[in-house]
C-alpha cells in the first residue's frame, strides 16, 4: 500500500527519521554487532586479553549441561504461563461475555494487574508464598503440603509460573473479549435454534472462530514468558534453588553481569537473538496481515 | 443473550467474582501487610484486616526507605519513575510520528532500507543485548543520568508502525488539497496530521507511560547510585536475605506505591488503554 499523493524534498524526509535512526543504530545494531563479534571472541579472566576463538563459544555452550537444562526450564517455563494463562482468560472472557449486569466493572476489575510491573508481581506472589510467614503457605501447610520453594525447585517453578500469569491475564483476557464480541450473533442464535446447548456452542463454533487470536496469543505469551518475566525471576528466585528456575534470558543476564563471562553470554545472546527473529517471523508470517510492504 | 438460563448465570457470575477475587488476593494482602507493624505481620498467620500503621509505614518508605535494607527515600525513586514514564513515551511518540511521516509521505532514496531497519529493532528487545548496551552506556559516560536511563527505550517499532498505519487511512484529498493551497509537508503535518493522530498518540501514551514505570532490567543495570533508584528496583533493593530479614510492612507499602500510578492510569483511562493495547500489538 502507497500513497498516491506525496510531497517532494531533497532533504527533509532524511531530517525527519534521522533521530529514530541515530538512536537505533547507537542502542541496537552497534550493541547487536558487538553481542555477534564478543561471541566469537574468548577474553581472559582479568579482560585484559581476548582472543578470535570462531565457534567455540557455542559449542562450548552446547556442549553445556547447564545451558541444555536452561533452555528445558524455559521451555516448560513459558508452556505453563502461555498455556495456563490463555486458558484462564479464556473462562473469564467467556463467562464476562455473557453477563449484562456488571460487566463493566468486572473488566475494569479484571486489567488492573496489566499496570504491575512483572519484578512487583514477583515480590506479591513470593510474600503470599513466603515458606515461613506466607498466608498460603500457612494454608498449605494446614493441608499437609511442605512448601518451602526457596528448597524445592518444582514449587519455585510454580511460583513464578503463578506471579508470571497473574500479570498476563488482563492482557489476554482483553484480547478474548474483543475476539469473543466480534463473532457474529446470527450463528451463535442459529446454533441454539438447532439445539445445540451453551457449551457445544462454545466448542464447534466459538472456539474455532477465536483460533486466530488463541493463536496470536499464544505467540505473544511465549514472547512474554521468554524476555518479560525477568523481573519475576530476579525479584523471586534468582534463577534458583539450583537453576530449577534460571530461564535463558536470567542465565544471559547472570553470566554476563554476575559472572562476567562476556564471551559465553554474548554467544547466549546471538542464540536468544535467533529465537527472537524466529518468533517474529511466525508472528508475522501467519498473523500480521496488516502491516504491507 | 441467545437465551435465557439462570443457572448458568449464576454460573457466570460465580466464576466472574472467584477470578476477581483471586485476582485482587495478593493486592489485598500486599495492602494489609503494610498497615501493620513488622512484627504483626511476621506472626503467622498474619492478620487479614487492615491495621493502624499506614501513615508511619508509608512515611517511612517515603522520606528513609527501609532500615534493613535500601536507605533510600522512596519521594525520590517515584519521581524517577515518574521521568521514564514520562520522558519514554513522548519521546517515543515524537520521534515516531516525524518518522512514519517521512516513510510514508515521501518518496526518496534509502526509504525502504530506513523502515526494515526500524521493523528489525523488533527482534532486538535489550534482554538479548543486555552486556554490549550496557557497554555502550557506560562508554558515552550516561550510567546514572536520566539520560540514559530513557534514551535507549525510546527507540520503537511498534510506535512507528502504529503512525504508519494511521497514516494510511488519512485520505489522500487531504494532502492534495493541501498542496493545492500551497501547504508544505511540515504545514500539512502540523495542521491536519498532527490533530488527526490525537486518538492514536493518547492511546499510545498510556500504554507506554506503564511500560516506562515498569521498566526494571535497563535500571537495574544502568543506575548504580541510590538516587537514581526507580521504585521498582527500591522494592529490590529493600529486600535484603531470606523471609526472616525482610521488613514485609514497608516492603508491601513501596510496592503499593509502585502499583498504584499505572493502575490508576489503566483504570481511569481505560478507553485510552484498551485501544492502545489492541492496536499497537496486532
Amino acid at each position: 500500500m502507497e500513497k498516491r499523493v506525496v510531497f517532494r524534498s531533497a532533504w527533509l524526509p532524511y531530517l525527519l527519521v534521522a533521530p529514530q535512526l541515530v538512536i537505533t543504530v547507537v542502542f541496537f545494531f552497534w550493541p547487536a554487532s558487538q553481542a555477534v563479534w564478543f561471541s566469537f571472541q574468548l577474553q581472559d579472566a582479568f579482560g585484559l586479553k581476548t582472543q578470535f576463538v570462531g565457534l567455540r563459544n557455542f559449542a562450548n555452550l552446547f556442549a553445556d549441561p547447564n545451558y541444555l537444562e536452561s533452555f528445558r526450564v524455559t521451555a516448560v517455563f513459558s508452556l505453563f504461563v502461555a498455556l495456563g494463562g490463555i486458558a484462564i482468560s479464556l473462562l473469564l472472557a467467556t463467562m464476562a461475555d455473557r453477563v449484562i449486569r456488571g460487566s463493566l466493572a468486572y473488566k475494569t476489575l479484571l486489567v488492573w494487574p496489566y499496570a504491575v510491573a512483572p519484578a512487583v508481581s514477583g515480590v506479591l506472589w513470593a510474600f503470599l508464598f513466603a515458606p515461613s510467614i506466607g498466608i498460603v503457605t500457612y494454608v498449605l501447610k494446614g493441608f499437609g503440603v511442605d512448601w518451602n520453594w526457596v528448597v524445592h525447585g518444582d514449587q519455585a517453578m510454580l511460583l513464578v509460573v503463578i506471579a508470571s500469569i497473574w500479570k498476563q491475564i488482563s492482557y489476554n483476557f482483553l484480547f478474548f473479549l474483543a475476539g469473543l464480541q466480534s463473532i457474529p450473533r446470527s450463528l451463535i442464535e442459529a446454533a441454539a435454534i438447532d439445539g445445540a446447548g451453551p457449551s457445544r456452542r462454545f466448542w464447534t463454533i466459538v472456539f474455532p472462530l477465536l483460533s486466530p487470536t488463541t493463536f496470536f496469543l499464544l505467540v505473544v505469551n511465549v514472547v512474554y514468558a521468554f524476555f518479560d518475566t525477568f523481573g519475576v525471576i530476579d525479584a523471586t528466585t534468582q534463577g534458583g534453588p539450583a537453576q530449577a528456575t534460571q530461564v535463558l534470558v536470567y542465565k544471559v543476564y547472570h553470566d554476563g553481569v554476575k559472572a562476567a563471562d562476556l564471551g559465553g553470554s554474548s554467544a547466549q545472546s546471538v542464540v536468544l537473538m535467533l529465537i527472537v527473529i524466529a518468533l517474529t517471523v511466525v508472528q508475522f508470517r501467519y498473523i500480521e496481515r496488516k502491516v504491507q510492504y | 443473550m441467545v437465551e435465557n438460563r439462570p443457572l448458568l448465570n449464576v454460573f457466570s457470575h460465580a466464576v466472574l467474582i472467584v477470578g476477581v477475587a483471586l485476582i485482587a488476593l495478593p493486592l489485598y494482602v500486599a495492602f494489609v501487610a503494610s498497615t501493620h507493624t513488622l512484627e504483626t505481620v511476621m506472626r503467622t498467620p498474619m492478620p487479614l484486616w487492615p491495621g493502624d500503621q499506614l501513615l508511619e509505614n508509608y512515611s517511612q518508605v517515603l522520606t528513609a526507605g527501609s532500615t534493613r535494607g535500601s536507605k533510600a527515600a522512596v519521594a525520590q525513586m517515584l519521581v524517577n519513575s515518574l521521568m521514564m514514564a514520562l520522558v519514554i513515551p513522548l519521546g517515543k511518540i515524537t520521534i515516531s510520528i516525524v518518522s512514519a511521516f517521512a516513510i510514508v509521505y515521501f518518496r526518496f532514496p534509502l526509504r525502504m532500507f530506513f523502515f526494515w531497519m526500524i521493523f528489525v529493532t523488533l527482534m532486538l528487545p535489550v534482554e538479548v543485548r543486555i552486556i554490549p548496551t550496557f557497554k555502550v552506556i557506560a562508554d558515552l559516560g550516561l550510567l546514572n543520568t536520566y539520560t540514559g536511563l530513557t534514551v535507549p527505550l525510546i527507540a520503537s517499532a511498534t510506535a512507528t508502525f502504529l503512525f504508519r498505519q494511521f497514516f494510511m487511512t488519512i485520505p489522500d484529498e487531504l494532502a492534495e488539497a493541501a498542496r493545492v493551497d500551497g501547504a508544505g509537508p511540515m504545514r500539512f503535518f502540523r495542521d491536519i496530521v498532527l490533530p488527526l493522530s490525537k486518538t492514536s498518540m493518547a492511546a499510545l501514551f498510556v500504554i507506554q507511560f506503564i511500560y516506562g514505570w515498569n521498566q526494571y532490567l535497563w535500571p537495574l543495570l544502568v543506575t548504580s547510585e541510590e538516587s537514581m533508584y526507580t521504585t521498582v528496583i527500591g522494592i529490590k533493593r529493600m529486600m535484603v536475605g531470606g523471609d526472616a530479614a525482610t521488613e514485609w510492612q514497608l516492603v508491601m507499602a513501596t510496592a503499593i506505591l509502585a502499583m498504584l500510578p499505572p493502575a490508576l492510569v489503566v483504570v481511569l483511562m481505560q478507553k485510552w488503554f484498551v485501544k492502545g493495547l489492541v492496536e499497537t500489538e496486532k
